[in-house]
């Protein structure tokens, strides 16, 4: 579904400030896989997701989705075959609209907006039903402005908007970073459920190791803009914490375990 | 931050009463003001759409009100209809939008910078399109938009009031229609979050020149109006006017309310409605009409700073009702 050949990506070539991000990255992801990627503060995990979504352009290599070359793709065109969630509560939704007007922008990811009225009453009636299954109490506020809601409220309901349109490719930017632990267990939950529902290919990044570990078919780790351990199957399964953190020390041949992968 | 009782009802009945008083005590002036408030306040709608729903400050407005005053004169002159004529100032209203757009998302160009371009650009194209600093356009010399209304031999400045209302109440219902489509509410979603709007595979870029495209093509239609209603287009009349745009929408929305984004468009209207017959007002008073701007530039200070003294106050009236919590 997801091809990303040898990308490398160099914030501020030529300064003194010049960093490089990405250094020769390449990872396939099958149709229906959810990969938890994980590094420590400036591996490169989330430069990766917004390469894949086109925030930026790569310097060199290839990113293609579902057999689609979509590396010169603007990130506006790109966003037709994927849905987001990112680490900024605030980031995902439209404060000054309300909850079924942000869900109607959502339901047309990636299709042409014309006259026609933004909200049908048919689609408000789904919405009602999509709200409810999820329990976010929101079901009867559809008119409500979003800006009203919590951050957890509003981070389930980017979920539910980077959903809502079926996407080739679900990208989670450390989507549970900004909540409180009660909350950000929540919105994984919800997460879990709704990848594993439609079956959805999904890149997770997250730099908490037991949430990596604990969801997530497959396990990939960053380490100066390398992926340095690729894990999957039962081997993914069975992992602990504590063979991460061995596998880990071989990899990047650097005795400290980085005091920014955290245990959570 | 923007509170719907801000103004207790009781302020703005004894407002409303005043009005109505001053209209019968002086029903010449009055009008006038209430029918140039309504020209107005077409311009006020676009400073809405860009301050408002883009949350861009565009300055273009300045050369744009001109712009559309000035091909209105210039058409009219020639021998065009004045409909077609004002018609025509929307359109060119429109390509100034266009202009500010492109220099804005497409050189990325900072927007309050891509207006001052452009309205610097508008001065010297104001003067060709004109081909002189000011166009008098006299009734009885010249046809204009409010000439059909002359066989009723209304008083002054009611036909002004008449196509003003019925333009504004057509303006609204086409604003609120578009905006809740879904074109629309794409435009007003790149206002309130462009990362999200881009993440749902909507162009920002193509939103933004939309929005200040209409917004300029509503500035050039008030232009043209405005100058056929004071019976002459000048290079000077677009000076200050995004200051007197912002002061209406300000004074609209703590007046009337912004509970709904229908509700925010009546209240920006009456807004210019009720700016305008404050200045008449103080002229009236004998403010010199020369100190005019610097009165003016001094309650959009005093109204931009409202909504934080308001806090502040709001926070000591608390913490002065219960002392046992300090």
């Amino acid at each position: 579904m997801l091809r990303v050949e040898n990308i490398f990506k160099t914030f501020n070539a030529g300064t003194v400030n010049e960093k490089t991000a990405l250094n020769g990255v390449s990872l396939h992801l099958k149709e229906g896989e959810f990969v938890s990627v994980i590094g420590g503060n400036g591996a490169g995990k989330s430069t990766l997701l917004s390469a894949v979504a086109g925030v930026y352009g790569v310097d060199s290599g290839s990113i293609s989705i579902d057999g689609r070359d979509v590396t010169r793709l603007p990130e506006y065109k790109r966003a037709q075959f994927i849905g987001r969630v990112f680490q900024d509560p605030m980031m995902g939704t439209a404060a000054g609209m309300g909850i079924e007007e942000n869900l109607a922008i959502a339901r047309r990811r990636g299709e042409r907006r014309g006259l026609r009225w933004g909200v049908s009453n048919a689609e408000r009636e789904e919405y009602r039903e999509k709200l409810a299954a999820f329990d976010l109490g929101l079901e009867n506020r559809l008119t409500g402005k979003v800006g009203l809601l919590s951050g957890g409220q509003r981070q389930a309901l980017t979920l539910i908007m980077a959903t809502l349109k079926r996407p080739k490719l679900l990208l989670l930017d450390e989507h549970t970073a900004a909540l409180d632990p009660k909350t950000a267990a929540r919105v994984l939950d919800l997460s879990e459920q709704i990848v594993k529902s439609n079956n959805l290919t999904t890149m997770m990044v997250t730099h908490n190791m037991r949430d990596a570990i604990a969801h997530g078919d497959r396990l990939v780790m960053l380490y100066d803009g390398k992926i340095i351990i690729d894990i999957s199957g039962e081997e993914k399964k069975n992992l602990t914490t504590k063979d991460l953190l061995d596998l880990f020390e071989k990899a990047s041949g650097s005795g400290e375990a980085d005091g920014n992968l955290l245990l959570g | 931050m923007k509170k719907d009782n801000i103004i207790p009802w009781a302020v703005k009945a004894a407002a409303g009463i005043a009005m109505i008083l001053l209209w019968i005590k002086l029903p010449v002036i009055m009008t006038g003001a209430v029918s140039l408030g309504l020209l107005w306040a077409i311009m006020v709608l676009g400073v809405f759409i860009t301050y408002r729903v883009l949350d861009i400050a565009d300055l273009t407005v300045e050369g744009t009100i001109v712009l559309g005053a000035s091909v209105a004169a210039r058409m009219i002159t020639a021998g065009f209809n004045p409909f077609l004529a004002t018609g025509m100032a929307f359109i060119s209203g429109l390509a100034a939008g266009l202009i500010t757009g492109i220099l804005h998302t497409k050189l990325r160009i900072p927007a309050l910078l891509s207006g001052i371009l452009t309205l610097t650009a508008l001065y010297s194209i104001n003067l060709r399109v004109m081909g002189r600093p000011n166009t008098p356009l006299l009734p009885f010399k010249v046809p204009s938009v409010f000439t059909p209304f002359e066989k009723f031999n209304l008083p002054p400045s009611v036909p002004s009031l008449i196509v003003g209302v019925v333009l504004l109440a057509a303006l609204v219902a086409l604003l609120y229609w578009f905006f809740g489509t879904e074109l629309g509410s794409a435009v007003r979603a790149t206002g309130s979050n462009p990362n999200m709007v881009r993440a749902q595979g909507i162009n920002t870029s193509a939103m933004i020149i939309l929005g200040l495209m209409l917004s300029n093509g509503l500035v050039g239609l008030a232009g043209a109006l405005i100058a056929q209603h004071q019976t002459f287009a000048d290079i000077t009349m677009g000076m200050g006017s995004i200051v007197i745009g912002l002061a209406s929408l300000i004074i609209g929305e703590v007046l009337f309310g912004t509970k709904s984004f229908k509700n925010t468009l009546i209240s920006v209207i009456f807004g210019a409605v009720v700016y305008r017959v404050i200045i008449a007002v103080v002229i009236k008073l004998g403010l010199a009409a020369n100190d005019l701007k610097l009165f003016v530039s001094a309650t959009v200070t005093l109204a931009l700073t409202l909504p934080m003294a308001q806090a502040n106050l709001r926070t000591l009236v608390k913490s002065l009702k219960r002392p046992e919590r300090r």
